[in-house]
């Protein structure tokens, strides 16, 4: 027998431990998996994807409303955020003297770590009532009201993410602009944003995965009406809103609760290639410049 | 236009785009405060409710926060620390450190409402032997698996911040590597490893999605961790969907938010902390 090792003992131990996160990464997908799929034995997946009557009542379960209101929350969501973002970023690394910077920053952290729940509670006055004063709607929750609120969600998402990649850019770059007589302005939109536009379209992504899976925010807001979203100004129901409503009344094992399962293998796969796309920008980004 | 013109009006909108982002947290801060700042009290954090939630106090769901943030962290902290030694110091950058790191970027996109479901398929129903179903345990470990990859990856950038040199010295003198580990590289990035911890519990405390299939909206105080209760978040949104007293709801979100103020205070002081010792090793 060999020699007592501590170190390759304490070694192998600390290797499961390391496992775990891919363990239960696996997890998720065979019980998320094992617990949706079976839906397709009963209900076609094209009539689940673009179908657009959902009725658990008569078993017929058609998601193309859910899925296309989701999209148009996220849709609505980055065409706020992204300008918005970007241009906090740009200012963060290029612009803001020190004093400005120790106040911005920490209010984004600050803006990431409110719970979404307080978002969600923040939207339903303030926001619905601002879009149903403004429009002169009926009821102020809207779709349109769903992309505010998650466009206030995925600002530090992005702006962090832009921000590396913009300060990544060598200072070579930004002196050969200023050499040739370019102002700040100047620089900064011809040879900065191209050359960290890899890694500001991650950061972009993952904003785009944080807002489609969202879900406390927007049930609060969107009104949940189980109808095809004709614009912004309708209420709707997305993905993830539904999955929370109707999960309390779904039958274990039962179609419904299938169906539900199903609702939530659209976002989770969505969002796990849009994770391997941006990981892959972000390095590409930094491998660029070294 | 000419370009200097260009140039100062491009500045003016970066600028604004800055103190608009200021202004969103201003307001979306002070609404909350404005509003919950009247229920606020020592009986309201301590006491029962009472006549559902109309009169009273949010005990119950403050002490449910606390179990499942405790459960959380007492299955997250030690795996993702450990996780994190492995990868620094006893494996180089090689296929299995790039699967682990990518596991746990995906994991932590998967959106909340995902680890909802799965918790209830895993724990609730596929272990409800050993878990008791919809329990403070289940949502507690649901929020665990939510937040490994946050303490994964905060605890590596701290140890791989230690000085190359502290190690070197370290084995320069005969120590072993566990002694190193424990001598050199964790003493080095605790202020980082507690970092990532406190950003989790905000993350624990505040999530709702995850846990929300796992509680039970009687306001009764825990009896075990086996039983069922709920947190602020989930009592939260029952309150606000339901509109059953708008009173108590901003109470229950302004704990909630002096909560994460609190965080995230104390990590700012251990950043300042965590910079400063990086001030003196160079």
């Amino acid at each position: 027998m060999g020699r007592f090792e501590p170190e390759k003992m304490v070694g192998r131990v600390l290797m499961l431990f390391s496992i775990t996160a891919v363990v239960v990464l696996l997890l998720i997908m065979l019980f998320i998996f094992n617990a949706g799929l079976p839906l397709f034995t009963k209900v076609g997946v094209l009539d689940f994807l673009f179908g657009t009557r959902w009725v658990p009542s008569k078993d017929v379960y058609g998601a193309f409303q859910f899925i296309v209101a989701a999209f148009m929350v996220t849709f609505g969501a980055l065409l706020i955020a992204v300008p918005l973002g970007l241009s906090c970023a740009i200012f963060l690394s290029e612009i803001a003297p020190r004093w400005a910077k120790n106040i911005v920053r920490p209010a984004i952290e600050l803006l990431a770590g409110i719970p979404s729940i307080i978002y969600g509670v923040f939207a339903l006055v303030i926001i619905v009532n601002a879009a149903h004063i403004t429009f002169n709607l009926a009821t102020g929750e809207t779709i349109l009201a769903a992309s505010i609120i998650l466009s206030i969600m995925v600002l530090p998402i992005i702006i962090s993410i832009s921000q590396d990649a913009i300060e990544a850019v060598p200072r070579l770059y930004r002196e050969g602009s200023y050499a040739m007589g370019a102002t700040d302005w100047q620089t900064i939109h011809r040879v900065l944003l191209p050359a960290a536009s890899q890694g500001i379209v991650a950061g972009v992504i993952l904003g785009m995965g944080r807002a489609i899976g969202e879900t406390m925010a927007v049930v609060l807001v969107i009104g949940n009406v189980e109808k095809f979203p004709t614009g912004f100004l309708v209420p709707g129901e997305t993905l993830t809103s539904a999955i929370l409503l109707e999960m309390g009344e779904a039958v274990v094992n039962s179609l419904h609760y299938r169906a539900l399962f199903c609702l939530g293998i659209v976002p989770f796969v969505f969002v796990l290639v849009l994770s391997v796309l941006s990981s892959r920008l972000i390095s590409r980004n930094h491998e660029r410049f070294e | 236009m000419n370009k200097h013109t260009t140039d100062r009006l491009a500045k003016i909108w970066l600028w604004m785009s800055a103190v608009v982002i200021i202004l969103i947290l201003l307001a979306v801060l002070g609404y909350i405060f404005i509003k919950g700042v009247g229920a606020l009290s020592v009986s309201f954090l301590l006491d029962m409710p009472q006549n559902n939630w109309r009169e009273g106090g949010i005990f119950p769901a403050i002490l449910g926060s606390l179990i499942v943030v405790v459960v959380a962290l007492s299955f997250a902290a030690p795996v993702g620390v450990g996780t994190a030694i492995y990868l620094t110091e006893f494996r180089k950058d090689d296929w299995f450190s790039r699967v682990i790191r990518t596991a746990s970027d995906a994991l932590n996109a998967v959106p909340s409402i995902v680890f909802g479901l799965f918790g209830l398929a895993l724990f609730v129903f596929y272990l409800k032997d050993y878990t008791g179903g919809p329990s403070l345990l289940s949502a507690g470990l649901t929020l665990g698996f939510m937040v490994l990859p946050t303490i994964i990856r905060t605890s590596e950038v701290a140890m791989r911040g230690v000085p190359y040199a502290e190690k070197m010295e370290s084995y320069g003198m005969g120590a072993s590597k566990l002694q190193t580990i424990r001598n050199i590289v964790l003493p080095g990035s605790v202020p980082g490893i507690a970092t990532g911890i406190i950003l989790s519990i905000g993350r624990a405390v505040g999530e709702t999605a995850p846990i929300i299939f796992m509680v039970a909206l009687n306001p009764t105080i825990p009896s075990s961790l086996f039983g069922s209760g709920n947190t602020l978040t989930t009592q939260l949104y029952y309150l606000a969907m339901e509109g059953i007293s708008l009173k108590v709801a901003f109470g229950t979100a302004l704990t909630l938010v002096l909560i994460i103020l609190l965080l995230n205070h104390i990590t700012r002081v251990f950043k300042k902390r965590l910079s400063r010792n990086l001030r003196r090793n160079c």
